[in-house]
């Protein structure tokens, strides 16, 4: 079996940093990617009554978005330079599903990128690289 | 869209600088139409029975809800731990993150139904039934929490999933497909009559009140001015939300109403615990009260249908409308939906309206004569209050009385209040709507349209007309929904007992 590197990606350019760390990673090891997606979503919060008829709609929109804008990017593109890729999107929190993603998965590590929030930014909204290195069940790689 | 915002508030400015005589009398005007063309309809429903001066509509809730609670063998009390496990999410599928969660639609119902009922209704109940009215108010409380359980199971049950992924339900639904599919007649009727019941009920309780209440709120710190003004103001915020989709305004009151109403309990608790020495003495004049009225317009009967009236319009159990709202939820099994419900006349009704109560009767109000019993004002419709006020101003004298700069606060959490209760039952009345006259933009306008209307009377007439017509035509939406209830209830008890046993068996499991 490869070694399965889980990258939470977002499309932003600290996650494409982290991905391009991982698939050098992956590929010096012989390993594959898990392009882990999450949609930042609370079961506790609040939606009005008209939201509440829409939102199974939504959802399926809104992974369909996702899914599209992943396969259209970063998939394609690492399946052209031969890197085997799976694709994960999720709802809930980003830390708390990276580590659950990895450990249902098998993964070796989780690669993240980091936003590059001051200090204080981070203790009061608190971040993803924070919150993973105290949670994650794997090694875990937050690329600058 | 924002230019007609923008006219409609400049209208309002140009129309409050005219003169104001001119003015009252467009108030006088609309209550007189108002009061002259909807006496048959309150009538009817608050008919007695012969004889009596017992309204039938009364016995009606009551009877409901001690049905359901027998039928269902006190669901509300056996399964409260485990309604509470459901709302945490523990037996929830994490596969379907991202879906409206059973939190999200008791939050959403709930949402519709705290409002000026927990503070303007139960002060209207408690200044006319007196404290007794109050332990009436928890017992149709605590009863209503199996009617409330019974509807929004058959809700989901019932709903429609539509192609495009949307979900909606509610009582319309149940009753024609319930009815069909246990071979009863008579469903697709009764479907017709909630939805029209519905409409006004939206426009009445879930509307004129909430603007009728919010203006005596207003004007009672910014000093008298005419109504209509209120009105043209509220339906234009209103307006722009149902209708522009402008969701900004809508987010901002999600977010503040909650925070109002935890606000609102707690400073309740705290001065109810500033008196502490009196909770002992409130109770008493709760107990006594609920059975000999303490001197109270029409005794202890007048306390009791008091006491239920107001429970039900402010929890509205029996009545069907949170039944639209719990629909939505994503869950194989309805009944669990159902046991979340239960929950909401608890919080309403057993927990707020409570503390309003409470808070009414321990700041001392409520005048009473050298014998114990209570006064009645000049007209011998209702107990003599310190500053003579009613409804929500009853309310925030009391909360005044103990902190004087409360009624600010009050005055913003009724205007939110109102706000969010529009709202919701703009949704409740529309989806009635929709079921009639099937979905459209024109239709859908239309109601709109009228909706905003209401806005402007419901906040121009007095309050009289406009409580008796909110509460005529919400009980009339109960009057359908429980014979429907009634009829489909073994359904619901099939699907209560299936649910218990594979809970029990272990086959239902908790995710985490």
């Amino acid at each position: 079996m490869s070694d399965k590197f889980v990258v939470g990606y977002d499309g932003s350019v600290s996650a494409r940093r982290a991905l391009e760390f991982a698939v050098e990673r992956a590929r010096a090891q012989g390993g594959t990617i898990v392009l882990a997606h999450v949609l930042e979503w609370s079961p506790y919060s609040f939606l009005s009554a008209s939201e509440l008829e829409e939102r199974h709609k939504r959802r399926r929109e809104e992974m369909a978005r996702a899914e599209e804008m992943l396969n259209k990017t970063v998939v394609a593109e690492l399946k052209d330079a031969g890197m085997p890729v799976e694709v994960v999107i999720r709802y809930g929190s980003t830390a708390e599903l990276l580590g659950k993603i990895a450990s249902e998965m098998g993964a070796v590590q989780i690669v993240v990128g980091r936003e590059g929030q001051s200090a204080l930014e981070a203790r009061i909204f608190g971040s993803v690289a924070g919150a993973l290195v105290q949670t994650s069940p794997v090694p875990c790689t937050i690329v600058p | 869209m924002q230019q007609k915002n923008m006219f409609a508030a400049l209208a309002a400015l140009a129309v409050l600088s005219a003169a104001p005589a001119r003015a009252q009398s467009i108030d006088e005007t609309v209550n007189q139409i108002f009061a002259n063309s909807t006496g048959w309809f309150v009538n009817l429903i608050f008919s007695n029975f012969p004889g009596t001066t017992f309204p039938w509509i009364v016995a009606w809730l009551v009877i409901g809800a001690t049905v359901f609670t027998l039928y269902f063998g006190f669901i509300q009390f056996r399964a409260v731990g485990h309604s509470i496990s459901l709302v945490k999410g523990d037996y929830s599928d994490p596969n379907d993150a991202g879906e409206v969660s059973h939190f999200q639609a008791l939050a959403t119902a709930l949402s519709g139904t705290v409002g000026l009922g927990n503070i303007a209704g139960v002060a209207v109940a408690v200044s006319i039934g007196g404290p007794g009215a109050t332990f009436w108010m928890i017992l149709a409380g605590l009863m209503g929490m199996a009617s409330k359980f019974t509807e929004c199971t058959l809700g989901v049950k019932y709903r429609n999933e539509y192609p495009d992924g949307r979900v909606s339900g509610g009582p319309m639904y149940y009753l024609s497909k319930g009815f069909t599919e246990r071979g009863l007649p008579g469903g697709k009727i009764l479907a017709v009559l909630f939805s029209i019941f519905c409409i006004l009920g939206a426009l009445g309780g879930g509307n004129m009140f909430q603007a009728n209440q919010a203006h005596q709120q207003i004007s009672g710190i910014l000093g008298a001015y005419p109504g209509w003004i209120t009105g043209v103001i509220f339906a234009a915020v209103v307006f722009a939300v149902i209708v522009g989709g402008i969701k900004s305004i809508a987010r901002v009151t999600e977010k503040v109403v909650p925070f109002m109403g935890i606000l609102y309990v707690g400073t309740a608790l705290i001065i109810i615990v500033m008196n502490a020495d009196q909770i002992g003495w409130a109770f008493g004049q709760i107990f006594a009260g609920a059975f000999t009225g303490l001197g109270v317009a029409g005794g202890m009967v007048g306390a009791l249908i008091q006491g239920f009236k107001r429970a039900a319009f402010s929890n509205e159990a029996g009545v069907g409308s949170a039944a639209i709202a719990h629909a939505a939820v994503r869950t194989k099994e309805p009944v669990t939906e159902g046991l979340v419900s239960l929950l909401e006349p608890f919080i309403d009704t057993v927990v707020i309206c409570t503390m309003t109560a409470l808070v009414i009767i321990i700041t001392g109000q409520l005048v009473a004569g050298p014998d114990g019993n209570y006064l009645l004002n000049e007209a011998g419709t209702a107990i003599q209050t310190v500053g003579g006020t009613s409804g929500v101003g009853l309310t925030s004298a009391a909360f005044g009385s103990a902190i004087s700069w409360f009624p600010y606060v009050l005055a913003v959490a009724v205007i939110l209040f109102a706000f969010s209760t529009m709202i919701s039952w703009s949704y409740y009345g529309l989806k009635a709507w929709t079921y009639l006259f099937g979905e459209g933009q024109t239709t859908e306008l239309v109601f709109k349209v009228i909706f905003c209307i209401f806005v402007v009377i419901g906040a121009a007439a007095n309050l009289g007309p406009v409580i008796d017509f909110s509460d005529a035509a919400i009980f009339a939406m109960a009057v359908v929904n429980i014979i429907g209830l009634y009829f489909l209830m073994p359904i619901v008890k099939r699907e209560l007992n299936s649910y218990l046993a594979r809970l029990k068996s272990g086959e239902i499991k908790k995710y985490n």
